[in-house]
């Protein structure tokens, strides 16, 4: 593919659920190292556009192509599992409710995936979680089971168990808003680490203070079309659109 | 209430408690197969399996097991399928708890959490392996405390085949008032009897569910 191909680009997303248009013709383009916020009042298709990225939604409509290769490729239903089983350990994903597994203990949530699909022996699969966990700050809690763990926690391990896969990108839905305030900051750190380290990361969230402190861009959703995109500076100061403004208003006045 | 005689007969009673545990030890295995397979077909991709689930379990749950007893013994050897009454017995019943069973553990794999299967798949894993690994331990564990209830039922469902001569517990105590003329006593000890198995079988099943659970 041409080297001016974006990273990641979507081209003409469309959902419907029935008769519910969700996704309305979007457009995305986001270039490696770039760090994206979807930011819209609940139901506007935020969640739904994330997850075409990685075909957790399918598209009614439209091309998701990840570094020149089309994740939603049209193929016969075996070859398109192993297409896309192979595409998505390249896309990590994070979750509001973490989704970690409960039977199983921390490094055995992270080596999980790396063994299966990787092939990494037990040696390896340990020092790889040791790492990662490292990474997101709790390494010493490697043999703990998730109900023993605090939210914060949960959600660091779920981004380290994502991480151990060594994706180019990285999905965050919503990934603190089912943290109590106080644990929120430990996951945002973690997250603005990710950016250092120049992470291409597409984040749904809440929190506009986040979104304007970590990323290059902001597209704001709402009723299934990015009513507005741009700089943060520009959508957090000086709105185009009515509905951005009033979006923006309600959400500093800390309602939404 | 005719102690004597009760103290008399009770061995006889147990001798006839061991065919009971057979019959409820061989139905619960049979049961178990029938219910992973019949769960199954209920959660298949194909239809046409999903309808002979589903089939399955319309019609053993919609029918008395007692008719399903007599269609398999009198009706099998009128097609020239000739079973003894404790081949029937097993059968009959391992098939029937097996559509309880089906749904308890087709329960129990659709109540794990989606997003555990969404978490699973997000990080490359096939549906296979996500079945194996994610869905099916967790379920497990959902699933013992039900099974433990369709397992219960089944020990007392054993004395359906007394109805056709199995000479388990209740077909004992049967055959004892015929010669005593004391059903209540017979009945009694027989009723004792059925509450210890399954007093000890649910000890036995909470025991397990306290093991199995996740810290
Ligand atoms: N499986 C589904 N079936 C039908 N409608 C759905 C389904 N999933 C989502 N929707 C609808 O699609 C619309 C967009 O949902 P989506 O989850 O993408 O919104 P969102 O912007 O992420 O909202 P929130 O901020 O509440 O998470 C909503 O109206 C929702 O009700
Ligand atoms: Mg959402």
């Amino acid at each position: 593919m041409s080297p001016t191909q974006p990273f990641i680009n979507i081209r003409h997303a469309k959902k419907n659920y029935g008769d519910l248009e969700v996704l309305k013709d979007i457009s995305l383009q986001v270039e490696k190292g770039q760090i994206v916020a979807i930011i819209g009042p609940s139901g506007s298709g935020k969640s739904t556009l994330l997850r075409a990225i990685n075909d957790l939604d399918s598209l009614t409509e439209g091309e998701v192509w990840l570094e020149g290769m089309q994740v939603n490729k049209k193929l016969p239903t075996r070859q398109y599992e192993k297409h896309i089983n192979k595409l998505r350990q390249e896309i990590g994903m994070v979750f509001q409710h973490f989704n970690l597994f409960p039977h199983l203990t921390v490094r055995e949530n992270i080596t999980l995936a790396p063994k299966m699909l990787k092939g990494l022996s037990n040696a390896n699969a340990n020092k790889l979680a040791q790492e990662q966990l490292e990474r997101v700050g709790l390494g010493d809690r490697i043999d703990y089971y998730p109900s023993q763990l605090s939210g914060g926690q949960k959600q660091r391990v779920a981004i380290a168990r994502a991480l151990a896969m060594k994706p180019k990108v990285m999905l965050f839905d919503e990934a603190t808003s089912s943290l109590d305030p106080e644990l929120v900051e430990e996951v945002n750190l973690v997250m603005k680490q990710l950016a250092k380290e120049n992470m291409t990361m597409i984040i749904v969230t809440h929190e506009m203070a986040f979104a304007q402190s970590v990323c290059d861009k902001v597209l704001f959703m709402d009723q299934g079309v990015v009513v507005e995109e741009g700089l943060p500076e520009i959508i957090f100061k000086t709105p185009q659109h009515e509905r951005t403004k009033s979006f923006l208003a309600n959400h500093l006045n800390g309602r939404f | 209430m005719d102690i004597d005689l009760m103290l008399r007969v009770y061995p006889y009673f147990l001798e006839a408690t061991l065919i009971t545990i057979q019959l409820a030890v061989l139905t619960v295995v049979l049961g178990l197969i029938c219910g992973a397979l019949g769960a199954a077909a209920r959660l298949s991709g194909n239809k046409y399996i999903r309808f002979l689930g589903a089939t399955y379990v319309s019609v053993i749950r919609g029918t008395p097991a007692l008719i399903q007893l007599f269609i398999l013994y009198y009706g099998g050897s009128q097609v020239g399928i000739n079973l003894d009454a404790f081949e029937a017995g097993v059968i009959g019943l391992g098939f029937n708890i097996g559509a309880y069973m089906t749904e308890t553990i087709r329960g129990a794999i659709i109540a794990v959490d989606k997003g555990q299967v969404e978490a699973s798949r997000t990080l490359g894993m096939s549906k296979s392996q996500t079945l194996i690994k994610v869905v099916l331990p967790q379920a497990a564990r959902l699933m013992i405390r039900p099974l433990g209830v369709n397992i219960n039922a089944q020990i007392k469902a054993t004395a359906l085949v007394s109805a056709i001569s199995v000479v388990e517990l209740t077909y004992t105590a049967q055959r004892y008032i015929g010669s005593t003329y004391k059903p209540f006593e017979m009945f009694f000890l027989a009723g004792v009897i059925y509450l210890a198995l399954i007093y000890v079988t649910s000890l036995l099943i909470s025991w397990f569910d306290r093991k199995a659970q996740i810290k």
